[in-house]
């Protein structure tokens, strides 16, 4: 956690990367972080604005492709999330967020470069993924599985250095086998929007890993029913 | 017009048109305006061109507020005859065809247009003006962004000779309007900002001071409005302050009345005329009537997007509160607008909440902070709270569920 006790999530970029309820990611984390009693500080940077290289957490959203080409441009230039990540912030990407953060990506038929911080690159897929996605996480993280909701047109690849985040049970995600990906405390993901409305724990593992240490569990009902509808809707009983 | 000019295949399709929306209503299947227009264009492709040929049309559309403007508009332009009109907000070519098929010859028609189909209809009915609402995020599963929408609204008017009634204060409608060649810009507000901070022209930061706009980066910027809202009624382009009396609640409906009465005021109707037709809309299509059951004071507003729900909030009255989510086909599969929709303006209310999307809600309400009680059905919400008033706020097919609970009010 930064110096000043207070747990800093920065949006990056609202007025580029934000669509779907992208806002819904930061609220979660400041809701489930208030709930521990964590002092939050919540940083919308726009994308006329340096971004803060004290930051705890970095939250990327989904955007359109020119908004997305934009940002990808506007972050290289800016180098603050380079420097974040290079200090061990934590990065949680969706969607076109995601994909910038890898090597390279497609917006309006053009390849553009992407921050590299996760070994993948991304092009357009033969038709857009549009549904429920849901997959088992990387046992290395200890999460349940992953449910969401994709919607995007992409296809993405991984190198050796990126770890995929799930194997696919349903939907599409990275190339319909594998989905997002996670190397050290960068993770990304096609589960749009409000990723964490439906993976508290996920939610958790990125507020752990900015405290540095375990959270006292919380009231999850709620969250758990949801979960519960969600998955049982993909999978064929 | 006259039903005798119309050629004898399209004289067969309008008459099939009716009888398969008559056979659709008498046997429960729906109020027959899809189904009927879908089997008169079967018969003749050409039958929506046929069928406005000769009307003076007007089209309605944006992403909110079309059912209700169109209501309100054909009440306007009322003052001046028969006004045809897809009232039941079937927004599709099927739906035009049909309303114009079973109004018969009129010498107006007042047509709400959904976005996507707007040049299509526009090139089959020809019509003197386009009203042009707003633009925001709706059903993103399978709409277009907003973005593409606005830029294909742009291209459609730029290359059609047509008069158009504008949204000064949304910059994409804006955008989209400043193609065509006549615009009449009305001051109708917007009170959901996410959707332009970014130009459509060249993709510089928009900057707002107040209710102005511009682009930071060329020269797109707010046009000045000739129709503008003030107070509790509207201000036409002469300058002149006109009280508005509507049944129907919030300040949108101020606006959409205004956009109405700039619409009408192009084909002469005077305001003061128009007025009284405003006031006596009571109800649109089931929204905002005030329904009695079991000593309830039950009314139902739709909203189907985070600028709706804003609106819808605006609207309610400090009542409790029934919220109900679907997301099925009509409503878009995708739950990530309810993240978009700050739900602090209910906090204090009751709120109940059900719909085959409650879970979501649930979660949403939790991480807003606002206490909530989960109910199976719409009958067991009215159980749940003493006599007296109840609101409802439900999204589409939520809404047409309990509406249908509520024996189909209009
Ligand atoms: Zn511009």
């Amino acid at each position: 956690m930064s110096t000043e006790s207070h747990l800093r999530l920065v949006w990056v970029y609202p007025d580029l990367l934000s669509t779907y309820g992208d806002r819904g990611n930061l609220l979660i984390l400041e809701h489930r972080a208030a709930l521990r009693g964590l002092p939050v500080e919540c940083v919308e940077v726009r994308s006329d604005r340096p971004l803060p290289a004290d930051g705890d957490i970095y939250l990327l959203g989904g955007g359109e492709d020119g908004p997305q080409s934009l940002a990808a441009q506007r972050l290289i230039a800016d180098g603050g999330l380079h420097r974040a990540a290079n200090r061990g912030a934590v990065v949680f990407a969706v969607c076109a967020g995601y994909q910038l953060l890898g090597r390279s990506f497609y917006a309006k038929g053009t390849q553009y470069s992407g921050l590299g911080l996760l070994d993948l690159h991304s092009d357009r897929g033969p038709s857009r993924a549009v549904g429920e996605l849901a997959g088992d996480i990387d046992a290395r993280l200890g999460l349940p599985p992953l449910t969401g909701f994709e919607n995007h047109g992409g296809r993405t690849h991984l190198g050796p250095e990126a770890h995929p985040l799930a194997r696919v049970t349903a939907g599409i995600g990275n190339d319909g086998t594998t989905e997002g990906a996670w190397r050290g405390r960068i993770l990304g993901t096609y589960s749009h929007g409000p990723a964490l409305a439906r993976n508290p724990a996920l939610a958790d593992l990125l507020l752990q890993w900015a405290v540095g240490g375990a959270l006292a569990p919380v009231d999850n009902t709620w969250p758990e029913r949801l979960r519960k509808e969600r998955l049982s809707a993909v999978t064929p009983s | 017009m006259t039903t005798k000019k119309l050629p004898l295949r399209a004289k067969l399709a309008t008459s099939a048109t009716r009888s398969a929306a008559a056979l659709s209503r008498v046997t429960g299947r729906g109020d027959g305006s899809v189904i009927g227009g879908r089997i008169g264009l079967m018969i003749d492709p050409n039958l929506l061109s046929e069928l406005a040929a000769g009307r003076h049309i007007v089209l309605i559309s944006g992403t909110n507020g079309k059912t209700t403007t169109t209501r309100l508009t054909t009440a306007a332009m009322s003052v001046l005859g028969d006004v045809a009109s897809n009232a039941l907000g079937a927004n599709m070519p099927t739906g035009h065809t049909s309303a114009l098929a079973k109004a018969g010859p009129t010498p107006y028609a007042v047509l709400e247009t959904d976005e996507h189909y707007l040049p299509q209809v526009l090139d089959a009915t020809r019509p003197r003006v386009v009203a042009l609402l707003n633009l925001s995020r709706d059903q993103l599963d399978r709409a277009k962004e907003v973005a593409m929408m606005a830029a294909l609204w742009r291209e459609t008017l730029a290359s059609r000779d047509v008069q158009v009634v504008a949204n000064a204060d949304d910059p994409m409608v804006t955008w989209a309007a400043q193609a065509a060649e006549h615009v009449t810009w009305v001051a109708a507000g917007q009170r959901w900002h996410d959707d332009s901070w970014v130009c459509p022209e060249c993709g510089s930061p928009i900057e707002r001071i107040g209710e102005v706009w511009r682009c930071t980066g060329c020269a797109l910027h707010r046009p000045v409005p000739e129709w503008t809202i003030q107070r509790e009624g509207v201000v036409d382009p002469t300058g002149m302050y006109h009280e508005v009396k509507l049944q129907l609640p919030g300040r949108v409906n101020r606006a959409n009345a205004a956009t109405a009465l700039a619409v009408a005021a192009h084909f002469g109707v005077r305001v003061a005329d128009a007025l009284p037709r405003l006031a006596e809309v009571k109800s649109v299509a089931g929204r905002y009537a005030m329904v009695e059951r079991d000593g309830r004071l039950i009314r139902l507003l739709l909203a189907k997007n985070p600028a709706g729900w804003l609106e819808a909030f605006d609207m309610a009255d400090d009542v409790p509160t029934l919220l109900s989510i679907n997301a099925r086909d009509p409503d878009g599969l995708d739950t990530s607008w309810l993240y978009d929709v700050d739900f602090s303006p209910l906090r204090g209310r009751r709120v109940l909440i059900s719909g085959d999307r409650a879970m979501d809600l649930a979660v949403r309400l939790t991480v807003n902070g606002i206490p909530f009680e989960h109910v199976p059905s719409f009958r067991q919400a009215a159980a749940a709270v003493p006599p007296g008033r109840l609101e409802v706020i439900a999204n589409y097919t939520a809404f047409q569920d309990i509406r249908a609970e509520l024996d189909r009010v209009n």
